[in-house]
C-alpha cells in the first residue's frame, strides 16, 4: 500500500551518521550536495511550479472554478475557452485543478509538519530521557504503530465525520508514531556518547544539553523522514477525499474531482485521469527531493 | 523458545489496545447512534428504555469489557445499513480481500526481487538508474489512480477485461472469474513491487561490499555461488519488509476494491463510511488491524528462524 515510506525510510535512517563538521559545516556541505543531484533539481523544479500554480490560483485561473454549464459539459481537452476541457458539471477543468490543489496540499503537507513538532519532540523526549520515560511514551506509540497507516487514516477520519479538519487531524495522528520512532532512535544513540555525559556532568541542564547538543544531531534525520512522509501524505489526503472524508463538494479537490470523474471515465477518459497525474507528480517529485535529501545528508563511506 | 513466548505475550497487550481504540472510535464519532433507531418524537422513557437495551446508560469502561465480551465469541453487532450480522458480512468478504491482497504481494514480491537484484548488482549503471525509477514511480503512484488508469486502458479503451466486480462464480479458475481478478491485483503489486525492489537493492549494494563476499569472490567462486550466499544473507530484513507489505495490501484495500467495486472488507467500509454505519465500519477496522497485528508477530518469528542472532538482540 502507500506505506510505502515508512518502512523504506526507517530502515534507511539507521545508517544516518553526520558529515564530519567541514570548514563549511554540515548543512552548507548538504546545500551543496543536492545542488549536484539531478532528483534533488528536478523533483524541486517541478514541485515550485506545482506550488505556483496552487498558490497563484487565483491570479492564474482563466475561470471560476464553481462556474457550472449545462450545455458545456465534458468538453474534450484543448477546448477553445477550455484548456484542459470541462468537468461532468460543466466547470473548467484547468481552474479546478488549480484550485484543488490548494486543499490537496494543505491537508497533505500540514498533518506531517504537526506531526514533526510534536512527534519530533515526543521522540526526543523519550530517547534522551529514557528509562520510565521511554517507555510510558514508546508503548503509546507502539499501539497506533499497530495500525497500518492508511487503515488508521480511514478509521478516524471515518469516525470523525468527513471535513478538511477532521481529515487533517486524523493523518496528524497517523503520522506522530512513526516521526516519534525515528526521533527517539536517533536521539537514544546519541545520549549515550561520551560528549552528552560530559556535557551533563559539566553542570548544564537536561533542556541546554538536548538543545546544544542532542537536537542537531536529531534534526537531520527527522527532516529526512519527514520529507519522505509529506509523499505519503499528499497521497493519503486525496485519498481520504477521495473516498469522501476529506473535502466536501463543490469544493475542487484533486482527491475528490478524481472521484467524481469516474463516472466519466466512458465519455472523457483523459479529463478523469487529470487529477491523478497532478496527485502523481507531486507524490513522486516528493519522493525525489526526499531520497536526494537522504543521500545529500549521509557520509559517502 | 523462551524468545518465541515474550514475543507473543508482547502480542497481548497490543492487540487489546487496537480493540479500546476500535471500541472508542464509535464514540468519537459524531451524532448519537440511537438517533437513527428511535422515531424524531420518542418520548425520554423510550430513550433510556433503549439505552438500557444496548447497555448505553453503564460507564464506558463497562461498557468496554461487554463489547469484548461479545467480539471474543464472535459478536460484531448489527450492520444499521444491511440489518445483518457485521460478523457475517465481514466473514464472506475477507476471503475476497485475501484473494487480492496476498495475489498483490505475490507478484509484487516477485518483481520487486527481479528489479532489486538486477538494480543491486548493476549498481550504478544505465539499469541501475532505470529500475530505481521505476521503483520510486511505483511507491508514489497513488494507487486509486493507477486502479482507475488501468480501468480506462484495459477495460474502456481495449475492453479485454471487466472494469468492476467479482465474476459470477466468486473466486475460480475460470477465465470469467479470472479476468476480473487480474486488475486489482495488478495495481496492488506496484507498490510492494517498488518497496522490495529498494529494499533487495539497498541489501544487495551493501553485502557486495563485505569482506566475506570479497573472500568468496577471492577463493574463485562464480557470480551464481555468490548470489547464493548474498540471497541467504538479504533474505531476513526483505522478508520482514514483505510481511508489512502483505499486512498493508489488507489494510489498505479500501481504496483499490472501492474503485474496483471488489466485494472485499474495503468495499464493506467504503459502504459504511458513506452511510455512516458505525458497526460494520468498527467491525472492518476491527479485523483488518488485528489481522495487521497477527501478521506483525508472524513475520517477526519467522524472521528469528531464519536468523537466530535477531533472539539475541531483542
Amino acid at each position: 500500500m502507500v506505506d510505502v515510506s515508512l518502512t523504506a525510510a526507517l530502515s534507511d535512517i539507521g545508517e544516518h551518521t553526520i558529515a564530519p563538521s567541514r570548514s563549511r559545516g554540515y548543512w552548507a556541505t548538504v546545500r551543496c550536495n543536492l545542488r549536484r543531484d539531478p532528483r534533488a533539481v528536478g523533483g524541486g523544479l517541478v514541485l515550485l511550479l506545482l506550488v505556483i500554480g496552487v498558490v497563484g490560483a487565483p491570479l492564474i485561473a482563466p475561470a471560476d472554478p464553481y462556474h457550472a454549464s449545462i450545455l458545456a459539459r465534458l468538453k474534450p481537452i484543448g477546448t477553445p475557452g477550455h484548456l484542459l476541457g470541462t468537468d461532468e458539471l460543466g466547470r473548467d477543468m484547468l481552474s479546478r485543478l488549480l484550485y484543488g490543489g490548494q486543499s490537496t496540499f494543505l491537508m497533505g503537507v500540514a498533518p506531517v509538519l504537526i506531526a514533526f513538532l510534536i512527534g519530533g519532540t515526543l521522540g526526543l523526549v523519550a530517547g534522551y530521557g529514557g528509562g520510565a520515560i521511554n517507555m510510558m511514551i514508546m508503548r503509546a506509540m507502539d499501539v497506533l504503530y499497530a495500525f497500518p497507516s492508511v487503515l488508521l487514516a480511514v478509521a478516524l477520519s471515518g469516525a470523525l465525520g468527513s471535513g478538511i479538519g477532521n481529515a487533517m487531524l486524523a493523518l496528524t495522528l497517523v503520522f506522530i508514531a512513526p516521526i516519534a520512532r525515528v526521533a527517539e532512535s536517533a536521539a537514544t544513540e546519541i545520549s549515550h556518547l561520551d560528549f552528552v555525559d560530559a556535557a551533563r556532568a559539566s553542570g548544564a541542564s537536561a533542556v541546554t544539553v538536548v538543545r546544544v547538543h542532542v537536537l542537531g544531531h536529531v534534526l537531520g534525520p527527522v527532516i529526512v523522514y519527514a520529507s519522505s512522509l509529506s509523499s505519503l501524505g499528499i497521497v493519503l489526503a486525496a485519498g481520504l477525499s477521495f473516498l469522501g472524508l476529506g473535502v466536501i463538494p463543490p469544493r475542487p479537490d484533486w482527491g475528490l474531482m478524481l472521484s467524481t470523474l469516474r463516472q466519466s471515465i466512458y465519455i472523457q477518459p483523459m479529463i478523469a485521469a487529470l487529477p491523478g497525474v497532478l496527485i502523481f507528480l507531486t507524490s513522486i517529485s516528493l519522493n525525489m527531493v526526499s531520497d536526494a535529501l537522504r543521500d545529500a545528508t549521509m557520509v559517502k563511506k | 523458545m523462551l524468545y518465541v513466548l515474550r514475543r507473543i505475550l508482547y502480542t497481548v497487550p497490543i492487540a487489546l489496545s487496537v480493540t479500546v481504540i476500535c471500541f472508542l472510535l464509535v464514540h468519537i464519532a459524531p451524532g448519537d447512534p440511537l438517533q437513527m433507531m428511535l422515531p424524531d418524537n420518542a418520548t425520554p422513557e423510550a430513550v433510556s428504555e433503549l439505552k438500557a437495551k444496548y447497555g448505553l446508560d453503564k460507564p464506558l469502561p463497562v461498557q468496554y469489557l461487554v463489547w469484548l465480551g461479545h467480539v471474543a465469541h464472535g459478536d460484531l453487532g448489527t450492520s444499521i445499513s444491511t440489518g445483518r450480522g457485521v460478523a457475517d458480512e465481514l466473514s464472506a468478504a475477507i476471503g475476497n480481500t485475501a484473494i487480492i491482497a496476498t495475489g498483490g504481494a505475490m507478484l509484487g514480491f516477485l518483481m520487486g526481487i527481479g528489479l532489486g537484484l538486477v538494480s543491486g548488482l548493476c549498481a550504478d549503471t544505465f539499469v541501475d538508474r532505470a529500475a530505481t525509477t521505476i521503483a520510486i514511480a511505483a511507491i508514489s503512484v497513488p494507487h486509486y489512480w493507477l486502479a482507475i488508469v488501468m480501468t480506462i486502458i484495459f477495460a474502456v479503451e481495449l475492453n479485454w477485461l471487466p472494469a468492476i466486480g467479482i465474476g459470477p462464480g466468486g473466486v475460480s479458475l475460470s477465465w470469467e472469474d479470472l479476468s476480473h481478478i487480474v486488475l486489482p491485483v495488478l495495481t496492488l503489486s506496484l507498490i510492494p513491487m517498488g518497496i522490495v525492489a529498494r529494499t533487495v537493492r539497498g541489501k544487495v549494494v551493501e553485502l557486495m561490499a563485505m569482506e566475506f563476499i570479497q573472500t568468496l569472490r577471492a577463493k574463485g567462486l562464480r557470480s551464481f555461488g555468490i548470489l547464493r550466499h548474498v540471497v541467504k544473507n538479504a533474505a531476513p530484513s526483505v522478508m520482514a519488509v514483505m510481511g508489512l507489505q502483505l499486512g498493508y495490501l489488507f489494510g489498505g484495500s479500501i481504496l483499490v476494491e472501492t474503485v474496483f467495486n471488489w466485494p472485499g472488507v474495503g468495499f464493506l467500509m467504503s459502504n459504511a463510511i458513506l452511510r455512516r454505519d458505525m458497526p460494520m465500519l468498527q467491525g472492518a477496522i476491527l479485523i483488518l488491524a488485528l489481522l495487521f497485528v497477527v501478521l506483525n508477530l508472524i513475520v517477526d518469528l519467522l524472521q528469528t528462524t531464519i536468523d537466530p542472532r535477531i533472539r539475541r538482540r531483542g
